[in-house]
């Protein structure tokens, strides 16, 4: 008896694989909760709050930023790959000068995303974007600058 | 001659050019013919490649094709072109007339079993008393181009697909030769359209209910095997032999290949159809009484083969490769007592007329 037993324990095994496949096949008919595929460039990716995709110097809508030039950024990157072009400019009120950011060189494709920077940041000015399409034909076109033209510091930031 | 045979409508074509023509237009007829089954033959392939290429990836989750052409339609069509472009170069030390000869062969088999086959009522190049004998001995030829490419390429994974695909296909078409004697066994004829009419009332496997039953299982199952396909991919196994017989084809070489391939899982499900599901006849006589008869009989031959087919790619992406004694365990010691069982039950049941009819 063994042997008719085997020959149908064998196709109700072989149905019970066709039924997994089959759930695959016919997702709206037995089961959907298999597909977690996501086709990406007709989809729009889903990504993580927390991915550090490249840093970026947050602006508001008077084209004002955070950054008061103080170069911990700088100083913390292990790479070099954060450049600071700094002047200093009279403040008319006080009668000081003060130090001000000309342009604040990011090299994307130097960077490792480790963090220091954002983290040694005193005033919060540079923090992650969570966009990575940042394929580009020219490897110069990773060099960015982060604060916007003519931006300029924001007031109150300092004290 | 069997083509000047009056109710096909090829051997209408036939008589037809040959009156006007006399030989010439006879032969002319013969082309013609010929080519249409040439046609049919690159354009279900293409289609059966597409077909499976996007199944496949349903079964995976995954979208296949999608890129060229609406639903990647065109996508099998640019494979081919590229193939076509190039260069069919092989070993250095090949067995040249072996090796030129072996995808011919396995073409021809393809295609001499499609011109037996009933598409629809008069849609059939060679109507012969012994269709389905005269399909189950030319698909054997087959195997022999496989063992020719094995052989000839001088490759130790051609020669040893070569060999597996030629032990398979000899121990399965014992078993798929007894589930076609045991359907013959209620027709009463070997002649494709014979079988077709004696199923006008009922199909066969309601008619035969049991023993049909079995030998459908038995008959997929070997037909999956003859057809080279996953479960019984051996010949070509990837994850051992590279791509087994045909690893040293390339462009056109290998998609003749690759085409008898998907063709010769036409035929086998062609037959199928034909043997258990009644060919080209509508379920429950549902278009009997519609104009276009042939049109209608070929829709539902179509549509029933597709279904098959498509319960063969089921096949193929559900269950693993078979082991070669795992292979030949279930050729001898299950499919063959099994199978010799059901003629005979099937032959006290039509004895005894213990079959249901409508």
């Amino acid at each position: 008896m063994s042997y008719l037993g085997d020959v149908i324990g064998g196709i109700k095994t072989l149905m019970k694989g066709m039924k997994v496949t089959g759930s695959y096949f016919f997702p709206n008919v037995i089961n959907k909760k298999y597909i977690i595929t996501r086709q990406y460039p007709d989809e729009p990716a889903i990504v993580m709050e927390r991915f550090k995709g490249e840093v970026v110097m947050w602006h508001n809508e008077n084209n004002e930023h955070r950054c008061t030039g103080c170069q911990a950024c700088e100083i913390a990157c292990p790479n070099g790959s954060i450049e600071i072009i700094w002047n200093r400019v009279l403040n008319e009120e006080t009668g000081k000068k003060v130090k001000q950011i000309d342009k604040h060189i990011y090299h994307l494709g130097m960077c490792t995303m480790c963090n220091l920077c954002i983290q040694a940041c005193p005033t919060n000015a540079i923090m992650w974007s969570t966009n990575f399409h940042n394929s580009t034909y020219d490897r110069s076109k990773l060099t960015k600058v982060l604060n916007k033209p003519g931006s300029k510091l924001m007031a109150g930031v300092e004290e | 001659m069997i083509l000047t045979n009056t109710t096909n409508y090829f051997g209408q074509l036939v008589n037809y050019l040959s009156e006007q023509m006399g030989i010439g237009g006879q032969i002319l007829a013969y082309v013609l013919v010929a080519a249409i089954y040439l046609s049919f033959f690159a354009v279900a392939g293409l289609l059966l490649v597409y077909v499976e290429r996007r199944v496949a990836a349903f079964f995976q989750l995954r979208l296949g094709p999608n890129r060229v052409g609406p639903h990647g339609l065109l996508q099998t069509i640019a494979d081919a072109l590229k193939l076509l472009s190039k260069e069919i170069f092989g070993t250095n030390r090949k067995d040249n007339l072996l090796y030129k000869t072996a995808y011919y062969l396995v073409i021809i088999a393809s295609l001499v079993s499609l011109s037996v086959i009933p598409f629809s009522k008069g849609i059939q190049a060679f109507d012969i008393n012994v269709g389905v004998f005269f399909i189950s001995a030319v698909s054997s030829v087959g195997v022999l181009g496989i063992l020719f490419g094995g052989w000839g390429s001088n490759n130790k994974y051609s020669l040893i697909g070569g060999m597996r695909s030629g032990l398979q296909m000899i121990s399965y078409e014992l078993s798929s030769g007894l589930a076609i004697i045991t359907m013959v066994l209620l027709a009463g004829t070997l002649q494709m359209s014979g079988i077709i009419e004696a199923q006008r009332d009922t199909w066969f496997i309601i008619k035969g209910h049991i023993p049909a039953l079995i030998a459908l299982f038995i008959f997929v199952v070997a037909g999956t095997a003859e057809s080279n396909r996953t479960p019984f991919d051996l010949p070509e196994g990837e994850a051992e032999l590279g791509a087994g017989y045909h690893s040293e084809y390339s462009g056109m070489g290998f998609a003749y290949f690759f085409l008898a391939e998907f063709i010769n899982m036409f035929i086998i499900s062609a037959v199928g159809v034909t043997l258990f599901f009644g060919g080209w006849l509508a379920p429950f006589h549902l278009t009997d009484s519609l104009p276009w008869q042939p049109l209608w009989g070929a829709f539902w031959f179509f549509m029933k083969v597709a279904v098959f087919i498509f319960f063969m790619m089921w096949f193929r992406w559900t269950f693993p490769r078979l082991r070669i004694d795992q292979l030949l365990t279930l050729e001898w010691k299950y499919l063959l007592p099994i199978g010799l069982v059901n003629i005979i039950l099937m032959a006290v049941l039509v004895y005894y007329n213990i079959l249901i009819s409508f």
